[in-house]
């Protein structure tokens, strides 16, 4: 965008002696400045062209598309099934949520939602819950290190790896699961997880209490994320924000609570909103979501009930591996299910989940074969990068890292 | 739910709506490219409809368009368009929703911008252009976003096939554009 009332200056055309310490003024013209892609702050992915007044930043150009790994391209020509892998890579801090999205997307058009089991449904909150965790650990943890809050980096990633090692636990993967299936989950909890999970929540309790001490009243911490970045709730709207962003501005929305799915409408949480709007009022929202997350967990562990992980429909679950080996029919019927994959029939739907940064969806037209037709994904990484630029408006070059960790964008759900 | 925002906007713009439908609990309203802008507006600003927040903006190219189980008219044929642009939009207030499809021919593929309208539109809109190729009249700002500029074609459509490379760095020693063949190593 070449915006001809901006005087471009080049600092690698001037001439040596207009760099000399003997000009007392500095020059009036603006300058441009190149942050990221590789740049610490800008998690490798991200390119922002900076005009720049001195250290203030008139405008900011973001660029995405460091990390465009073609997932709709790619999903267009995997089976339903395959491409859960691919939505593990989208946000790869909350996998889970991203799975669970896929998967109701798909029963929605094959009219599975209302026949999943409870026991599904549980585990899915469950799994999600805990992604959404980690998501807000590592997005608040990674934010405070940018700030140079050390200690409460490695406290909080030290808490995210007892939940990864969990995660590992139910789905075999650290960090990519692939658990979640169309009609249910790949294999049921561990014996000892009701057990584990409880003593790693606590655990994590004792961490935030820390954590929160060292960040909450932190003067630099605060000088840093106090009345930076603020947008108004009707810009977070105009612009699309959604999860703790737009709750930060105070738009009362969650996913969760008013359009529910799964067993969300089972379990008690409230929404926390801010009101200014600003990096340190997300902060708070993310670690009020992290306590209420908490909350979830624990009454999902008292009140799941046993049952079946898989819907009984013999269109989407594959058949007992015992029958697999042993008879004719069920062979065949995996081996349709593996190749053909999974047959939905023709129709188009959007199914929203709250994903760990908002609202994520997914687009899904399907033409009755084994493969989406078109896959589309809302993610919310992408929709809050485009009010970057805006955000970083007027404010110095230093103040990018705290809007951009607050940002959480996730460069695999945003580039796609 | 929503059935009543359908009957209102058929009342209010029957000369504007082609048709209207439900799917799969979504509320769907295809619109004639020319009304848009129009129809759009009376959305967002209507007290009754108050469709405050966009949701996404993307494209569907049925050129290969052949679905199992319905009968050969509903595929796809070269007399009907071949794109159709999709806005979700929904209300915060009301807690409706509903997705605008507007059609677009293959040789004419423009459909007007709504990023005036809502602010969110402006990249997905971009997306849209980069992915599909769809001129979004009136767009600010309509770049590739996730593309280089340099990129030749429109990755998301049917018929652009997904073994082809395009490297920005060229290299003498790579041919330009190789595509991959079935049974062939790619050629280094």
């Amino acid at each position: 965008m070449a915006d001809s009332t901006l005087k471009q200056l080049v600092l690698g055309r001037k001439d040596v002696q207009d760099l000399s310490d003997t000009e007392t003024e500095l020059p009036p013209d603006l300058m441009t400045v190149n942050m990221g892609p590789s740049h610490p702050a800008m998690h490798g992915t991200v390119r922002i062209v900076l005009t720049v007044d001195g250290e203030r930043i008139v405008k900011g150009d973001v660029q995405p598309g460091y990390l465009h790994r073609c997932f709709e391209k790619e999903s267009e020509h995997a089976t339903y099934t395959q491409v859960f892998p691919y939505t593990d890579r989208l946000n790869y801090v909350s996998p889970m949520i991203n799975n669970c999205g896929w998967a109701m997307a798909i029963e929605k058009l094959m009219g599975l939602t209302d026949r999943i089991p409870k026991r599904v449904e549980y585990i899915r909150v469950i799994v999600s819950e805990m992604s959404r965790m980690t998501d807000h650990l590592s997005c608040v943890g990674a934010s405070a290190m940018e700030l140079g809050a050390f200690t409460a980096f490695l406290y909080f990633l030290k808490s995210r790896e007892w939940l990864y090692e969990l995660l590992e636990k139910v789905s075999g993967a650290r960090l990519t699961h692939s658990y979640v299936r169309v009609g249910g989950v790949s294999k049921d909890l561990p014996a000892d997880f009701d057990a584990d999970l409880t003593l790693c929540l606590d655990k994590i309790e004792g961490v935030m209490v820390e954590v929160e001490g060292l960040l909450n009243n932190n003067k630099i911490f605060r000088d840093r994320m106090a009345g930076i970045g603020a947008m108004t709730k009707e810009q977070a709207i105009a612009t699309g924000c959604v999860g703790p962003i737009a709750r930060a501005c105070g738009v009362d929305y969650d996913v969760r609570r008013d359009h529910p799915y799964s067993a969300y409408p089972e379990v008690e949480f409230d929404v926390p909103l801010g009101t200014t709007g600003d990096c340190y009022d997300r902060y708070l929202v993310r670690v009020e979501e992290l306590k209420q997350s908490i909350r979830i967990l624990r009454q999902c562990l008292k009140q799941i009930p046993d049952g079946p992980t898989m819907v009984d429909d013999h269109r989407v679950g594959l058949p007992p591996k015992r029958d697999t080996y042993n008879t004719i029919e069920s062979m065949i019927r995996h081996f349709k299910h593996i190749m053909d994959g999974i047959r939905v029939p023709p129709g188009e739907s959007y199914t929203f989940v709250e994903g760990g940064n908002g609202e994520l969806g997914f687009f899904v037209v399907a033409d009755g074969t084994g493969r989406p037709y078109k896959a589309y994904c809302r993610s919310p990484s992408f929709v809050h990068l485009s009010t970057a630029s805006q955000l970083i408006h007027n404010h110095l070059i230093a103040d990018v890292v705290p809007i951009f960790g607050m940002i959480n964008m996730i460069g695999g759900e945003c580039d796609k | 739910m929503a059935q009543k925002v359908l009957d209102a906007l058929e009342a209010k713009f029957a000369h504007a709506v082609v048709r209207t439908g439900s799917a799969h609990g979504d509320e769907i309203a295809w619109i004639k490219r020319e009304n848009l802008v129009e129809v759009a507006r009376w959305l967002r600003d209507d007290a009754a409809m108050s469709f405050d927040y966009p949701v996404f903006c993307t494209c569907i190219d049925w050129l290969d368009w052949k679905p199992i189980g319905l009968p050969p008219e509903q595929h796809w044929s070269e007399d009907k368009p071949r794109f159709t642009v999709c806005y979700q939009l929904r209300s915060l207030t009301h807690r409706h929703r509903i997705r605008l499809e507007i059609e677009a021919p293959e040789h004419d593929a423009r459909v007007p911008s709504l990023s005036e309208l809502w602010p969110a539109f402006n990249w997905q809109e971009r997306e849209t252009f980069d992915m599909y190729g769809i001129r979004f009249d009136g767009h600010p700002d309509l770049r590739r976003i996730y593309l280089y500029e340099e990129f030749v074609g429109y990755p998301l459509r049917k018929d652009y096939p997904k073994e082809k490379r395009q490297p920005l760095v060229r290299r003498d020693d790579l041919p330009i554009n190789p595509i991959k063949r079935a049974g062939h190593e790619e050629k280094r």
